[in-house]
């Protein structure tokens, strides 16, 4: 199926006239040097059509709720429904972030409940709802570890240990933070070098940007030793929660010695992706971090909850946001773990690393080479398809694009950088054991294909709305606004 | 096996280096560099009159997968870069040595170029890498 | 066990395939020291219904208030099938379009919110959004000093009238990397509320990187854009624009602004069809000139075609993002605010050029009304004359916290207090009126502060 543009369904002079106020004063009173000359160029289509054209786009897309998204490092599980009724309440909808907190106790129960839940879960001292996504997460994180150093006088501490597996938000918010980025190697085994960092920590370090389980997918065995040897330098742990759904509720992050951690909320805690947003990346710290926090906060006096601002924590590192954060995020994170409860909150590791490790047994048991054989899977793992691109010139994208055919939304590809022709496989607990076997059934019909007829696979998708498209060209010849033919 | 001209000189970080006549040179990245990126789709060359350390990063080739520094070989000033690049960045893949070359430096000094890689030499630094 | 579909025989079935003896046992490379005791702060699980029930009653608390504050987010009526729509399973629960061919319905929405807003704003490109207004302004700062390849200084001049929230907020996001952001005092032209241009004449000549110029500015007055513009320009200086989405249906564009135009702009994207919703999610936009789209922050959608010809849109340019650039990236920002320029979107096409024109004439209407209603109240006073958008700045002869309360009594959001901010005022009050408020609205209001 195709779908025009929505520019070529308008027709001047069309539009969807039940949206006007129909006020008889509504006339463009703006002083003639300033006012408006040409009309911009958005579409002129009825309410049906504009309808249709939307209805129609979102036809062309895969999503959780309609197919298996086992993309590793997303943690792409069922949004509850719930989430999204509750989250849009007519009350809760309607309130303005600046209107007064005895206008908004309801809401703020909700934020400070979340926040008490938040600590508990990922045993630290301290949250703050407010970093919009996990990569301003990790920007608050870094700040606040600067912001530590800085207030001790500790002032030359500026560089930032980051394991070359990392996502590329770590070194790219270490930059941000006006810190340099210090590499440090992972083993074959894939925990990271410790022998390395001990030769790169010492009196320049502000601390070391790690997530566990790893983006290899296993758990990093060695981690309180590392804390050890980073704080002993006097440094600061960092932890990137996006691999949170594989421990939640069997280990946690302020146990293991992190400082300061982010979380991602749309991954762990099943808010909506959205196509691509919005997120939510709410932070944690230890005690010794508590005064940096970004504000505001939720805070309790008596029965009254009110916001905690610059008055109340002189020492924050600021505003990440306008007003509070997406409080509509915040919201859904809060249903879902009230509907999870504290038996929930410990299943989601147990179900999401029973499905993950059956999954890599199973692919492995069919051919399939795993990156880290010898190891548990966590949540996700890694299968690597580099001895299919040697033998047979079928690689990691190709295997991808083919699923897709297949009906099922590709695993990550080509990350971590590390394993060379990767697909980094992510099933989540909510997936069932007969939806997983479907997709090995699919992955071995592909290797099938592969050895037999590799054309077929290396130039998938062959069922989509499109064949492979041509990136190199949307490179060169940008064409990123739509211009009316002359 | 990617090409290696005998008549260049040779970085690293896989950049090459031809001594024109006039004392001048001209810097571009090698094969190996261009097949490891895949179809150039941009080129951010050097300001002309701009000055760069030997190591610094003063140019990026970006490709759809990557966006790569480059890097200057010896110190010296910008005294062009190529402009056909802007409108065919393809070039670089296609004639990496020759029509795909980046910029043009005015060296600080000339002896510094005796210090970089000939051909064969780079040719073991591809060897170790691979 | 909620959204766990696992049977004891699926159990039993997959343990024997892994080869483990118990779930636990896939824990056994977790260190026994770090296994956590049972979370005693998590209360136990609530049915579908219970926190339903929970949710209403949190909701019937708060109730529903009439608002009249602006500041930053507003509130505009919603087409019904906006919200239908973008909760639709497809859009709701697709991830990031890194899979193009898997997410054409996305992909084209996006390429055609790009146009949408790069025409709405007078610009050349946008991108496919950042987190909100006020983070965008940040974003735009450290884009200028990337773009602008002459100037050395740093320097960012943002007067005080634009918003002091985005300027906190920008502080905080650019605070780490050697930018100096610098504000123009408030020097008002009398009754004018706007920044005076002679107040940049004490950095006429020095290296400034970029100047900042909010349209309308925070308190909804009408800035002399062409002045500024031009006056940044000829000191060689960038322009930032901060605007209003629904106030572009009726002022010059900043596109237009000055001679030339300005370079980069951004903007809050919230009242294109996105909720109040107690403050987010919305989300920023970016719009910028085609000679600075390889500095532009965040994702951008382009066409293309694929291996048939047939026409594709695809993530573009993306080497110069976190997940290929890493510690050079132009920003670490990954995931966006999709779902919103969804709703946005649906939202300008079901309105287009002449809806958005009558929200926008209609909002400004309401506000004379709202003042003309107010101003007959003893001891107040409208403290600009000047031509303003959908704002006033109202000063009061008491303090208008005491204002604020006896309008909560009613039920109303009055407004917001500037005092903190602009004690220079005196009792100033910030308020706003859209074609949401009704005559019957306005008059409570008037009677609420007699």
């Amino acid at each position: 199926m195709t779908e025009k543009l929505i520019f070529e369904h308008s027709r001047p002079g069309r539009s969807a006239t039940a949206q006007r106020p129909h006020t008889v004063a509504a006339q463009n009173k703006m002083p003639a040097a300033l006012r408006r000359k040409s009309r911009p160029l958005l579409p002129e289509v009825s309410e049906l059509q504009a309808v249709r054209h939307f209805t129609r786009l979102s036809q062309l897309n895969f999503s959780i709720d309609t197919h298996f998204y086992p993309l590793g490092s997303c943690t792409m599980k069922y949004n509850p429904r719930a989430c999204n009724q509750y989250a849009m309440l007519p009350e809760l909808l309607g309130r303005h972030p600046l209107a007064h907190e005895s206008l908004g106790q309801g809401f703020l129960t909700c934020m400070f409940e979340l926040q008490e839940m938040l600590k508990d879960v990922t045993g630290m001292r301290g949250v703050s709802l407010t970093p919009m996504a996990g990569a301003q997460g990790e920007f608050a994180g870094v700040a606040m570890m600067r912001a530590y150093h800085q207030s001790r006088g500790d002032v030359d501490r500026d560089e930032i240990i980051v394991p070359d597996a990392a996502h590329g938000t770590n070194p790219a918010t270490a930059t941000m933070c006006g810190c340099k980025v210090v590499e440090i190697p992972s083993l074959s085994n894939g925990d990271i070098d410790v022998e390395a960092l001990k030769g790169a920590v010492g009196p320049k370090t502000a601390g070391i940007m790690l997530t566990n389980p790893s983006t290899l997918g296993v758990f990093e065995r060695r981690i309180v030793e590392v804390s050890q040897i980073v704080h002993k330098a006097g440094g600061l742990l960092y932890y990137d929660g996006a691999n949170l759904n594989a421990i939640l509720g069997k280990v946690r992050p302020g146990d293991m010695g992190f400082d300061v951690i982010h979380m991602n909320l749309h991954k762990t805690f099943s808010t909506p992706h959205g196509g691509g947003g919005p997120g939510s990346g709410a932070v944690g710290v230890s005690e010794r971090l508590l005064p940096f926090l970004p504000i505001p906060i939720v805070g309790k006096e008596g029965e009254t909850y009110r916001w905690l601002t610059e008055k109340d924590m002189p020492k924050s590192i600021g505003r990440l946001s306008a007003f509070m954060g997406n409080a509509g995020v915040l919201l859904r994170a809060y249903i879902y773990m009230r509907m999870l409860g504290r038996d929930g909150m410990h299943r989601v590791a147990e179900f999401a690393s029973l499905n993950a490790n059956y999954l890599s047994v199973r692919l492995q048991k069919a051919g399939f080479e795993a990156a880290y054989p010898e190891r548990r899977a966590s949540h996700e793992f890694i299968i690597t398809v580099k001895r299919q691109a040697r033998e047979l010139g079928v690689n990691a994208m190709d295997f991808a694009k083919r699923l897709l055919d297949y009906g099922f939304h590709a695993p990550t590809t080509y990350f971590p950088l590390l394993v060379p022709e990767c697909l980094l496989v992510e099933p989540t607990e909510t997936e069932s054991k007969q939806d997983l076997d479907a997709f090995v059934d699919a992955m071995i019909a592909i290797q099938h294909e592969a050895e037999t007829d590799a054309q077929k696979v290396k130039t998938a998708p062959h069922t989509l709305p499109v064949r492979r498209l041509d990136d190199v060209r949307a490179a060169k010849q940008l064409d990123i606004t739509w211009k009316a033919p002359a | 096996m990617s090409n290696t001209p005998n008549n260049l000189k040779y970085v690293k970080s896989h950049e090459w280096l031809r001594v024109e006549s006039d004392g001048t040179v001209t810097v571009g990245i090698t094969d190996h560099a261009q097949h490891a990126l895949g179809d150039v789709v941009f080129v951010e060359a050097p300001e002309v009159g701009r000055d760069c350390k030997a190591g610094e990063a003063c140019a990026v080739v970006e490709s759809v997968k990557a966006a790569s520094d480059i890097y200057s070989p010896i110190s010296g000033t910008v005294i062009a870069a190529n402009g056909d690049l802007t409108g065919a960045p393809e070039l670089l893949n296609q004639a990496p040595y020759e029509g795909g070359w980046i910029f043009k430096l005015k060296p600080s000094n000339a002896a510094d170029v005796g210090k970089l890689l000939d051909a064969k030499a780079y040719e073991e630094v591809l060897k170790s890498e691979a | 066990m909620p959204f766990i579909p696992h049977t004891q025989d699926d159990i039993r079935e997959m343990l024997d395939v892994i080869g483990a003896s118990s779930v636990e046992a896939l824990f056994d490379e977790i260190p026994a020291g770090l296994r956590a005791k049972p979370l005693s702060g998590i209360p136990d699980a609530l049915s579908e219904m219970a926190i339903g029930q929970l949710m209403q009653a949190r909701a019937v608390q708060d109730g529903r208030v009439i608002n009249f504050i602006g500041a930053g987010a507003y509130e505009h009526h919603i087409p019904a099938a906006v919200w239908a729509i973008v909760t639709r399973g497809e859009f709701y629960s697709a991830y990031t379009p890194y899979q193009a061919e898997a997410s054409q319905g996305t992909l084209q929405l996006l390429y055609q919110y790009q146009t949408m807003m790069a025409s709405l704003t007078g610009m050349d490109v946008s991108n496919a959004s950042l987190y909100d207004g006020a983070s965008a302004l940040g974003e735009a700062c450290l884009m200028a000093v990337r773009a602008h390849r002459k100037s050395k200084s740093l320097r960012i001049l943002i007067p005080s009238t634009v918003s002091p929230i985005y300027s906190k907020v920008a502080h905080a996001v650019v605070g780490h990397q050697r930018l100096s952001l610098e504000s123009v005092p408030l020097s008002l032209s009398k009754d004018c509320g706007t920044l005076n241009v002679s107040a940049l004449d004490a950095y006429k000549g020095q290296d400034i990187t970029a100047l900042v110029i909010q349209q309308p500015n925070f308190f909804g007055q009408l800035e002399d854009v062409d002045a500024l513009t031009d006056w940044a320009h000829a000191n060689g200086t960038m322009v930032i624009a901060v605007v209003n989405p629904i106030s572009l249906a009726l002022l010059k564009p900043p596109g237009q602004w000055g001679a030339k135009g300005v370079d980069i702009v951004v903007g809050e994207g919230q009242p294109l069809g996105v909720p109040l919703s107690g403050g987010g999610p919305y989300f920023g936009f970016i719009t910028a000139r085609m000679e600075y789209v390889r500095q532009m922050p965040g994702r951008i959608i382009g066409r293309t075609v694929d291996l048939e010809g047939k026409q594709g849109f695809t993530l573009t340019l993306q080497a110069r993002e976190q997940h290929i650039r890493r510690s050079k990236a132009t920003s670490n920002i990954c995931t966006n605010q999709g779902l919103l320029v969804t709703a946005a979107t649906i939202y300008m096409s079901l309105l287009g050029a002449e809806g958005l024109e009558d929200v926008a004439a209609t909002s400004c209407a309401r506000l004379d009304e709202l003042i003309a209603a107010v101003t007959k109240v003893p001891g107040v006073q409208l403290k600009f004359a000047a031509p303003r958008f959908h704002e006033a700045v109202l000063v009061f002869n008491r303090p208008v916290s005491q204002v604020l309360d006896a309008l909560a009594k009613q039920g109303i959001a009055g407004g917001f207090d500037l005092t903190p901010y602009y004690p220079e005022l005196g009792n100033a009050l910030l308020v706003c009126a859209t074609e949401s408020r009704t005559t019957a609205d306005i008059e409570k209001y008037a009677k609420a502060i007699a």
